[in-house]
């Protein structure tokens, strides 16, 4: 007699409650611990598993943490340079308008580096989908300021709090780009509980199904944590990010087709 | 034959058209023909010319020094082009608005009235065609026939019922040219 | 009887990539090249053939456009004037790293900086060196004429494909503003979406169950998968100079002196030749065609035969440098340049080879 289960003993269909999602591959995560992009990734490929649509996807990867995504989504994939995802989705959806494209950038690369690309694509109204992860910092490089620090956040650049006065302020560019008329769907959502998940599930949805439509392009911002970046555990990061990112970056549609 | 031409005034004088139409005339007729123009914000009022080679052979350099016909619609133009004349070639200018007349001694010049002609017509789009009748007067290098199936191939179809026009401008021009310095 | 017209440079490779199948263009306007754009915009390309032409909001965007259109296995292009291809290097060089096949074209203006809007060959360094960062070449194709100018635009997505590499045509505001006649040919249909998945299996199409997904990617964090990368890359330039070297000689069987000129500075030269046959002098011209690769057995073998290779470019002397290293001490080479925007005349570049070779031989040889 064993004293305790095996794992093939546990996975049984009735006691499944979580499984991995088809549409991510075997490869461990290589994010920190804690950090939301994990779950970003999960639901939507979940969402592009449930719609069928992994024969008809191209997504393009950004420089930052994400950079290594298509080494988790089970999709044909491009990686951008810095900030250019939005220019390069341009290229393949004028050129594969059936096709279903989308990028996933952070906020370095989509208001920083890509600020013009992002306006531009946003502007023209490209029938392309941008997953927006918000962190406030550069997490790849090291803590960095970013372009959606907070006032008075303190980051590797900012040792001593983010002053508006000589660093600027940061950027709503979610906001911004919600008020030009080549949007479509904005939202910003949070993946840091299991209720904001299922939020943000559905606005990542809608972001998908709309493409079809073509109508402009839809833009789902995710404000998410790191705990490595801002030096906390992932607990104490999600509850600063609920008291100080949220009241800044309010959740919630920003833009619904009418 | 290789004929190597400057055309060379204001911008607005239609000095680029007129090489285009000579050069898509030319290549009607079965030649080698290069156009290179000066171009950029000197063309917007301030000088353009451009350079024509129409040959038998292939053209090798569109880019001159020299040329075996100027001709010069404005004074600027005088100043840079009378120089690069070929001893021996010809020289085509309009007085109008000329205060240095050429002053060379190995060359053949010739003097067209196309601004008062073209004036006394009404129509100002044809100084150019009158001017390019003086030149097909001295150079009959090209066929009537040809000349037309340029005009065709140059002006946009739209344009295509003033062809006549131009037609009788560049009779007018073959008519008027004048020869005021003859070389021996 | 194919189809001829009198046609500027710039809008000679537009129609011609239109011919030549091409799927999409993306550019942003600048002199002396912005007739491309404008060309493509009113030939209506979407209803003669379906090509996408996009205007985009830079010269980086459009080539990060390109990037996106030649990962999915179209037949894509861009094109610009000098400081525009400086902002394209990033892509450029993505696109050498990711082997992405693409058409490029630069119609060099003088720099540097704003510099001025007048033809230039100063840009030879960028194009034929790897302009952006990394170990990478293009194949470089210089157009001598504006028949050329529409011939490199088949040959290019051609080249571009079989290597898939980059190929960018050189051009400057001489070949793209003058007008000569040109020969149209026929349509090349563009590759449907089938072919595409077809010809292309690395391309990002859209993963099917019965292949593996395909990444387009620049990254490896891996430093020995890395140098492998990099290798197979030089592997691949080796075999692109190995076999896809394109020159003409013009008066070259019988040369005492040589000029080594590409693009508007050889039609120069080649009248110079002219001239100088007239006056007796044994004068020859080698134009390479591929700036990379570049003609160097060509030159080794006319090192031989000549006593003196002046190469003529507009630029402070940029080509001379391959010049040198190809015929590698066996004769003199000199360089003449005009900067600036100023384009040599026929008889200064003889004048050159003549000072520079022949009067100097008198000189020596009376003392």
């Amino acid at each position: 007699m064993q004293d305790t289960l095996t794992d093939a003993q546990i996975c049984q269909p009735e006691n499944m409650v979580y499984c991995r999602t088809a549409l991510m591959t075997q490869a461990p995560l290589s994010y920190c611990p804690g950090c939301g992009h994990g779950t970003a990734h999960r639901l939507i490929m979940e969402v592009i598993e449930e719609m069928k649509m992994q024969a008809n996807t191209i997504g393009v990867a950004p420089v930052g943490c994400s950079v290594l995504a298509y080494d988790f989504l089970d999709i044909d994939m491009q990686q951008a340079a810095h900030g250019r995802a939005p220019a390069v989705a341009t290229g393949i959806k004028r050129l594969y308008p059936d096709k279903f494209v989308f990028t996933y950038q952070g906020d370095g690369d989509l208001a920083a580096i890509g600020t013009g690309e992002t306006i531009h694509a946003c502007n023209r109204g490209e029938n392309i989908t941008i997953f927006f992860v918000n962190n406030g910092i550069y997490g790849m490089t090291g803590g960095q300021m970013a372009p959606t620090t907070l006032p008075g956040m303190k980051t590797a650049t900012s040792p001593f709090g983010r002053d508006t006065e000589t660093m600027g302020h940061p950027l709503k560019i979610t906001e911004l780009i919600a008020n030009l008329p080549g949007t479509y769907f904005v939202s910003r959502q949070s993946v840091h509980t299991p209720a904001n998940v299922r939020k943000a599930k559905k606005a990542i949805e809608k972001a998908i199904q709309y493409q079809k439509l073509n109508k402009g392009l839809n833009f789902v911002e995710i404000v998410s944590n790191c705990n490595s970046g801002w030096k906390m555990t992932p607990l104490e990061s999600n509850k600063w990010m609920e008291e100080n990112m949220f009241p800044f970056y309010p959740l919630g549609d920003i833009k619904v087709p009418k | 034959m290789t004929e190597e031409i400057i055309i060379a005034g204001f911008g607005g004088q239609g000095v680029l058209s007129m090489g285009k139409i000579l050069a898509y005339s030319g290549m009607m007729q079965n030649k080698e023909v290069s156009w290179f123009p000066s171009y950029g914000p000197e063309m917007r009022g301030g000088t353009a010319n451009v350079t024509v080679i129409i040959s038998d052979e292939r053209i090798s350099s569109p880019i001159l020094n020299w040329f075996d016909t100027a001709i010069i619609l404005n004074q600027q133009s005088m100043d840079k082009f009378e120089n690069s004349v070929k001893k021996g070639g010809i020289l085509i200018y309009d007085p109008n608005g000329i205060t240095r007349h050429p002053v060379r001694t190995n060359i053949n010049i010739y003097t067209i009235n196309a601004a008062d002609e073209s004036a006394r017509m009404g129509s100002a789009k044809v100084f150019n065609m009158i001017i390019l009748g003086a030149f097909l007067k001295l150079k009959p290098l090209i066929g009537a026939e040809y000349m037309r199936k340029g005009l065709e191939k140059s002006l946009p179809a739209r344009h295509h019922d003033m062809i006549p026009e131009n037609e009788k401008a560049i009779d007018i021009g073959k008519s008027l040219v004048k020869q005021t310095y003859t070389l021996n | 009887m194919k189809e001829i017209r009198l046609m500027k440079g710039n809008e000679a490779i537009a129609e011609g990539v239109i011919r030549a199948g091409c799927d999409g263009y993306f550019g942003y306007p600048i002199t002396p090249q912005s007739e491309v754009l404008e060309y493509l915009m009113a030939n209506k390309t979407k209803e003669r053939t379906g090509m996408i032409v996009l205007q985009a909001e830079s010269e980086i965007a459009s080539i990060h456009m390109v990037y996106g259109g030649a990962a999915s296995g179209k037949r894509v292009m861009t094109s610009s004037s000098s400081p525009g291809i400086s902002l394209m290097q990033e892509g450029i060089s993505f696109m050498a790293g990711t082997e992405l096949p693409c058409l490029l074209l630069n119609v060099v203006r003088g720099g540097p900086g704003l510099g001025t809007i007048q033809p230039s060959q100063s840009d030879y360094f960028q194009a034929v060196k790897g302009g952006g960062h990394g170990d990478y070449k293009m194949i470089v194709l210089a157009p001598a004429s504006v028949q050329e100018m529409y011939d490199f635009a088949k040959l290019g997505f051609e080249l571009a494909f079989k290597h898939r590499i980059q190929v960018m045509v050189l051009s400057d505001g001489a070949i793209g503003q003058m007008m000569e006649k040109v020969e149209l040919d026929e349509q090349v249909p563009r590759w449907t979406d089938e072919e595409i998945v077809k010809l292309h299996p690395w391309s990002t199409t859209g993963k099917t169950p019965d292949r593996e997904r395909n990444i387009i990617t620049s990254l490896d964090l891996n430093p020995v998968k890395q140098e492998i990368i990099n290798r197979n890359l030089q592997k691949k330039f080796k075999h692109i100079e190995e076999t896809e070297v394109r020159f003409e000689r013009i008066m070259c069987d019988d040369a005492e002196y040589l000029f080594v000129a590409y693009g508007s500075s050889a039609r120069i030269c080649q009248k110079a030749v002219s001239l100088g046959r007239a006056k007796g002098i044994k004068v020859g011209l080698l134009r390479p065609i591929t700036l990379f690769p570049y003609p160097s057995k060509e030159l080794e073998k006319l090192a031989k035969q000549v006593k003196g290779m002046l190469s003529v470019e507009m630029s402070a002397g940029q080509m001379v440098e391959d010049v040198r290293l190809s015929v590698n001490g066996a004769v003199p080479v000199e360089h003449y340049g005009r900067l600036g925007g100023i384009i040599p005349a026929p008889d200064e570049v003889l004048n050159v080879l003549e000072e520079k070779f022949i009067k100097e031989n008198l000189l020596c040889k009376t003392h």
